[in-house]
């Protein structure tokens, strides 16, 4: 009988680690004007993508962001088994108006901001279980969609408060494989090791503009339990990197893992602090959105493990659970944090 | 007296949830950087002071060639609605705002914009199910709640009318 790959309380240890064979980044003019902006692979000026409306623009990120992380791999849609893939408007509509033509298999997800860490997770169950030789994992979100959909239209005159976050334009997308497929010369390979698959944590926050502080107890408690399911301390990673707490939620995180000291302050990144300048860029607490983590890993943290940087990282998408009818009932705003060990080898 | 300092380890230590949710917002709150209210005001004060004086600038144009106040009145109220309405199209009037604040939400100006993002936001989704149904989403409250608290002034004033 196969050995039981489940560890601790909410953990899978992969018996064998998939591999990400291939990663692709592509974001719009803002995210392209940050201070990641040289290392995506392509940025989009058009706001509109080519297309009519907001909708429709994210849709078609999406959809080149999958035909470049298939093309980067030199692989045709046929070679992919599944897709697992979500984004942040109703009914997944980016998701399933982008992939359509792909003609792949597709689980649609939805982790508000953590999809990634979700799609993730699900591809390497997958693809370590046998029921796949290779998955995709992606997700898109666009700043004027996300705007319409959760707050105000864009032209309409209203103040965000400081610790409101800014939604990434951008998709990122990976290749999860059984097998290593294109190990480039120079390059480590990088294999998903383990996964923390996150609960529902809420701590009774009902500001919509204060998703950091919503999320920064889910992340705490995937963090703590990463760490407890697998007996190691924060040492063991190069980085912790979250999501988007932005700057408040990020202080919240780092104080609530002292508590249970664990002192991650001197390893921790957030990929919405990474993706804007906040000084320059107007950004206010960082950036957010399903694009935010995703964009983040595929640009810049998969090229630092690739060139043997950082050697062990937790990857950890953060969402804030809300739609415009919970809040407008007067809901509180959950959170959620999938937690994804990627290592180069 | 000093304020209490709310504590991350008195919400971690707080077992009854919805104690601890109280315990949570308490500290969130006082982690949470916010805007300076007295900056606030003086934008919006400048801002605001700004449209009245273009405001004032209109009537008194409008007054030397119609010789009647309320006329004139009428033609400012429609030029700043239609100034407004302008610059929420070419997307002046939200960085106006960001500034302004309540500078730019008070004047008839906000009222406009209101109602014309939604208008510009929603167009794609068609004339009647788009711009139709939600161009009032913003502005929608204030027009329903603006007439009622206008009746229910009307039916005061009506009262005492009556009494007197």
């Amino acid at each position: 009988m196969a050995k039981n790959k489940y560890i601790g309380k909410q953990s899978i240890e992969f018996g064998n680690p998939p591999y990400i064979i291939s990663e692709a980044s592509i974001v719009g003019k803002k995210e392209g004007e940050g201070p990641l902006g040289p290392l995506f692979d392509q940025i989009i000026e058009d706001p509109m993508v080519g297309k009519e409306n907001w909708e429709e623009a994210e849709s078609e990120l999406m959809k080149l962001t999958a035909q470049k992380v298939l093309s980067k791999a030199g692989l045709k849609n046929t070679d992919i088994r599944y897709l697992i893939g979500g984004d942040l408007l109703g009914q997944l509509i980016a998701t399933s108006f982008g992939i359509a033509e792909l003609n792949i298999p597709v689980f649609g997800v939805y982790g508000a901001c953590s999809t990634m860490g979700e799609a993730m997770t699900i591809g390497a169950i997958l693809v370590d279980g046998g029921f796949a030789d290779r998955v995709m994992a992606i997700t898109s979100s666009h700043f004027a969609g996300a705007e319409k959909q959760f707050r105000f239209p864009l032209d309409y005159g209203n103040q965000r408060p400081f610790s409101a976050s800014w939604t990434v334009t951008g998709s990122g997308a990976v290749i999860i494989a059984a097998k290593s497929e294109s190990k480039k010369p120079g390059e480590k390979e990088i294999v998903i090791t383990g996964v923390t698959s996150g609960k529902i944590v809420d701590y009774g926050i009902k500001d919509s503009m204060n998703m950091g502080a919503a999320m920064a107890p889910a992340a705490f408690e995937t963090i703590k339990q990463n760490f407890e399911d697998f007996n190691i301390q924060p040492d063991y990673y190069d980085k912790i990197i979250t999501g988007d707490l932005g700057y408040v939620g990020r202080n919240i995180l780092l104080e609530l893992l002292k508590e249970k000291d664990y002192d991650i302050s001197d390893r921790h990144m957030d990929c919405g602090l990474e993706i804007f300048d906040m000084n320059t860029q107007d950004t206010h607490a960082g950036g957010s959105g399903c694009g935010c983590s995703a964009v983040t890993l595929t640009a810049y943290i998969i090229k630092q493990l690739k060139q043997g940087i950082w050697n062990r990282v937790l990857f950890v998408p953060t969402g804030a659970l809300l739609s415009q009818v919970s809040f407008n009932e007067g809901n509180t705003v959950p959170g959620i944090a999938h937690a994804v060990m990627v290592e180069a080898k | 007296m000093e304020k209490e300092k709310h504590r991350i380890s008195d919400v971690l230590r707080e077992r009854d949830t919805e104690r601890r949710n109280e315990s949570y917002n308490e500290y969130v709150k006082q982690v949470t950087p916010v805007f300076s209210t007295a900056a606030n005001c003086v934008k919006a004060f400048v801002i605001g002071g700004l449209i009245c004086v273009v405001g004032q600038g209109l009537t008194s144009f409008y007054l030397d060639r119609v010789q009647d106040l309320e006329t004139a009145k009428a033609y400012t109220t429609v030029s700043l609605v239609f100034l407004s309405i302008l610059l929420t199209g070419l997307g002046i009037y939200q960085k106006l705002a960001k500034f302004g604040g309540a500078g730019t939400l008070v004047p008839i100006t906000g009222f406009a914009n209101s109602v014309a993002a939604p208008a510009v936001e929603y167009k794609k989704e068609g004339q009647v199910f788009g711009i139709g149904c939600k161009v009032f989403t913003i502005a929608g409250p204030v027009i329903l709640y603006g007439m009622f608290s206008s009746w229910v002034l009307g039916l005061i004033y009506y009262i005492i009318q009556i009494i007197r």
